[in-house]
């Protein structure tokens, strides 16, 4: 591959770079040149002005593989991945069989060879997710997975959940928890609030979500010198005690998903079970304190939370439906949408959140743009309105409340592992 | 094969887009929610059911209408029962309607087959309205979205959602007993939180500008249900006796108290039971939707005593339901 990016924004937060009309020359996967006015015999590229970041990554989406793969499949997902922005995601272990075991990692990352989106993977932290006994985290750990996680479930056992920070520290692991009281959730299909009192839904109450933020904080304390992170944060308790938590210098960090950071529980009675999101949407109040958590940083990363459904699972009554939607393919128009053009967060805080954390938490390489680098990077035209369509969507599944929606911000492409995807505009 | 999956896409398109799809906005004759049903048309089957309900004295035979011939008419009960039941099948019937009523213990549900197959099976035969109860909120709703516009859905009680036509009987009684309900102090007792009967008629009674007071242990009143419903909220039963024109008791399911929202039933009678002593101290009608646990949230001589509105109920519910059926098919 020899390819010259013409008229460019590049931002690399990671080495304080914000400059437009520029040109970035690729060639044999490495970033040659970086200047104005660039003359080369490689294949030229106009990008009117788009903006290059350092590769998107997302730390938290369901392939499906093995074992749904009617859903997706480690393919269809890094095909929606690629075309969503992404550089690099992360895949969760509530698969079946669970990554629970070596030789399925090694099943995946054979899966996954050769795309231009790299896969990093996530092993159970309990055997099988059952939250009873010690998954074998080194051998996982061995085997390449950066992050451990029951995703799906939280650990119920506050004593399993010591023993797991306290072996997972040995490996410096990533410890992911879903945080879900579940003796408080059970049926429980959208937030438990006004909404759910007008419309008589069972509902998941906030404080189930901060119960096991505030126990595993105060776990991760005692028993110290491990990597806590909080999936798919929803309420502002959650928020606040992450927040506190760092300030007392603990390593405790969490993320947000695009539907979380957009959509309130009101969305249920507009878009009934593709607003059925596990943990729930919820109020005006909490979204405005996920704002104020990405803004100040409490909130590292985003992460979409891809979580395909076939068709019959989601054309059914809200409390029988499945839980989650895609995300892959409009996380970076939400983004630009919701957080960019709004003023909520900077070019470069919002390219911090998705690109240059999500690597840092998962203990993954930096992807500097530099010269000598390996070229990895996400390419977006944060002006470009357009409408999210049905015949876009590359996952295999298409359960997502955001069809028909128009958005300011479209993804021109990726450059990584030496390859080059672009968009039709 | 590829044509086959071209059609799944395209169904799956079509039934994914958001577009029209709103639950503020229900298809014009359905009856899904008292919510969302105007006071014009709610006075309208409050005073058509005044025309049915003198049909149904008496011990002379009844002469069906023709109202509803050629129609057929199709209940679907997910949840069991059995008053509800039988007065649609009788309002329908009595309209002259061809009528088939599906139970879970009867149809293919317990073999796996979706509430969406069921009701695409049926409209397939022609059916011009479904009669639907089931034990999730929304599933009216889900279902008349997905049906064409010529089919009716008229709801049976979904979930602890709403129970429209229950709301409409109540008022219609509330109306024969007590004149306008303007002004009028309505209490809803009991377990408010698993109660569609309690918000259908929150709705229904303010429209009518009633005042409504939801009486309830604090473990089963719904977060924020005063604001909401634009109600008041007590834990007190006996705050509400003196002043009440009106009580309308809801039955207590024994299973919640292995859930935890009361310790026994006897200290729930304690707090929230009609006794003859509370009775003493009230001037109010009497209500309950049924089925009545004797003994625990009323007494059988208060339940059929001269201040029961509970019997008149019962026989209302049918006028009521024929009421709407002419309404939705006129």
């Amino acid at each position: 591959m020899h390819l010259l990016l013409r008229n460019i924004h590049i931002v690399d937060p990671s080495i304080s770079l914000d400059e437009t009309g520029i040109d970035l020359e690729i060639k044999g996967g490495i970033i040659a040149r970086i200047g104005r006015g660039l003359e080369s015999d490689a294949l030229v590229r106009d990008l009117g002005g788009a903006v290059v970041a350092p590769g998107f990554f997302d730390m938290h989406v369901h392939l499906r593989e093995p074992g749904q793969e009617n859903k997706e499949t480690i393919a269809s997902g890094l095909e929606a991945a690629m075309a969503g922005g992404f550089t690099g995601v992360c895949c969760m272990p509530n698969t079946a069989p669970p990554i629970s075991d070596p030789y399925v990692v090694s099943y995946i990352k054979e899966k996954a060879a050769g795309h231009l989106v790299e896969l990093a993977i996530c092993g159970t932290m309990t055997k099988a997710r059952q939250g009873e006994e010690l998954a074998p985290i080194a051998s996982l750990a061995n085997a390449g997975v950066r992050m451990i996680s029951d995703d799906g479930s939280a650990v119920k056992s506050a004593e399993v959940m010591r023993r797991v920070f306290e072996y997972a520290k040995m490996f410096d692991l990533l410890v992911t928890q879903h945080c879900e009281e579940h003796s408080m959730t059970a049926g429980a299909a959208i937030n438990e609030g006004r909404v759910s009192t007008k419309l008589g839904i069972p509902g998941w109450p906030s404080v189930a979500e901060e119960i096991i933020i505030a126990r595993d904080i105060l776990l991760a304390e005692y028993v110290g010198g491990v990597r806590y992170h909080a999936a798919h944060v929803s309420t502002k308790g959650g928020v606040r005690m992450v927040r506190e938590a760092k300030a007392r210098g603990l390593a405790v960090s969490c993320e947000v998903t695009p539907h979380h950071f957009t959509l309130t529980d009101e969305a249920v009675e507009t878009h009934g079970t593709m607003a059925k999101m596990c943990p729930p949407l919820r109020t005006q109040e909490d979204v405005d304190a996920i704002m104020e958590g990405l803004r100040d940083g409490t909130i590292d990363a985003i992460a979409t939370d891809h979580a395909p459904h076939a068709l019959h699972e989601k054309e059914t009554d809200i409390v029988s439906a499945a839980f989650g939607i895609i995300g892959l393919e409009t996380a970076i128009p939400l983004g630009l949408s919701f957080l960019v053009k709004k003023g909520r967060l900077s070019l470069s805080q919002y390219i911090e959140r998705s690109s240059l954390a999500p690597r840092r938490l998962l203990g993954l390489p930096s992807v500097a743009i530099k010269q000598g680098e390996r070229a990895n990077l996400t390419i977006f035209d944060p002006e470009k309105k357009w409408r999210f369509e049905s015949k876009d969507i590359r996952s295999k599944s298409h359960n997502t409340p955001f069809i028909g929606t128009e958005f300011t911000g479209k993804v021109v492409g990726v450059v990584a592992k030496g390859n080059a995807y672009f968009n039709e505009s | 094969m590829a044509s086959t999956n071209t059609a799944s896409k395209l169904t799956q398109r079509e039934a994914f887009s958001p577009n029209g799809k709103s639950v503020s906005s229900p298809k014009r004759w359905d009856l899904i929610t008292i919510e969302h049903l105007s006071t014009d048309i709610i006075l309208h089957l409050l005073e058509r059911s005044d025309y049915y309900v003198e049909f149904l004295q008496g011990a002379g035979p009844f002469q069906k209408w023709k109202l509803l011939e050629g129609r057929t008419i199709a209940n679907l009960f997910f949840e069991p029962s059995t008053r509800t039941r039988t007065s649609f099948e009788l309002a329908e019937r009595r309209l002259g309607a061809d009528v088939t009523t599906l139970t879970p213990a009867v149809s293919s549900l317990t073999k796996g087959e979706s509430v969406l197959d069921t009701v695409h099976v049926l409209e397939s035969m022609k059916v011009d309205a479904f009669v639907v109860r089931h034990a999730v909120a929304g599933v009216p709703q889900f279902l008349s979205e997905r049906l064409p516009s010529h089919v009716h859905v008229i709801n049976a009680g979904d979930g602890v959602h709403e129970h429209p036509t229950q709301a409409l009987l109540d008022a219609a009684e509330l109306r024969s007993a007590l004149g306008n309900l303007s002004g009028k102090q309505i209490a809803i007792v009991g377990d408010i939180l698993h109660s569609r009967v309690a918000r259908s008629n929150a709705w229904l009674l303010k429209k009518l500008g009633a005042t409504v007071t939801f009486v309830a242990p604090e473990t089963l009143l719904p977060r924020g249900a005063a604001s909401v419903f634009g109600v008041e909220a007590t834990n007190r039963l006996d705050d509400v006796l003196g002043m009440a024109d009106a009580i309308m008791m809801l039955r207590i399911q024994l299973e919640r108290q292995a859930r935890g929202f009361f310790p026994n039933l006897e200290e729930y009678r304690e707090q929230y039971g009609m006794t003859p002593e509370r009775m003493a101290r009230s001037n109010a009608y009497i209500m309950h939707p049924g089925p009545i646990n004797h003994g625990t949230e009323l007494e059988m001589e208060s339940a059929y005593g001269a201040r029961s509105l509970v019997l008149q109920q019962v026989k209302r519910g049918v006028a009521v339901r024929m009421a709407v059926m002419e309404w939705i098919f006129n």
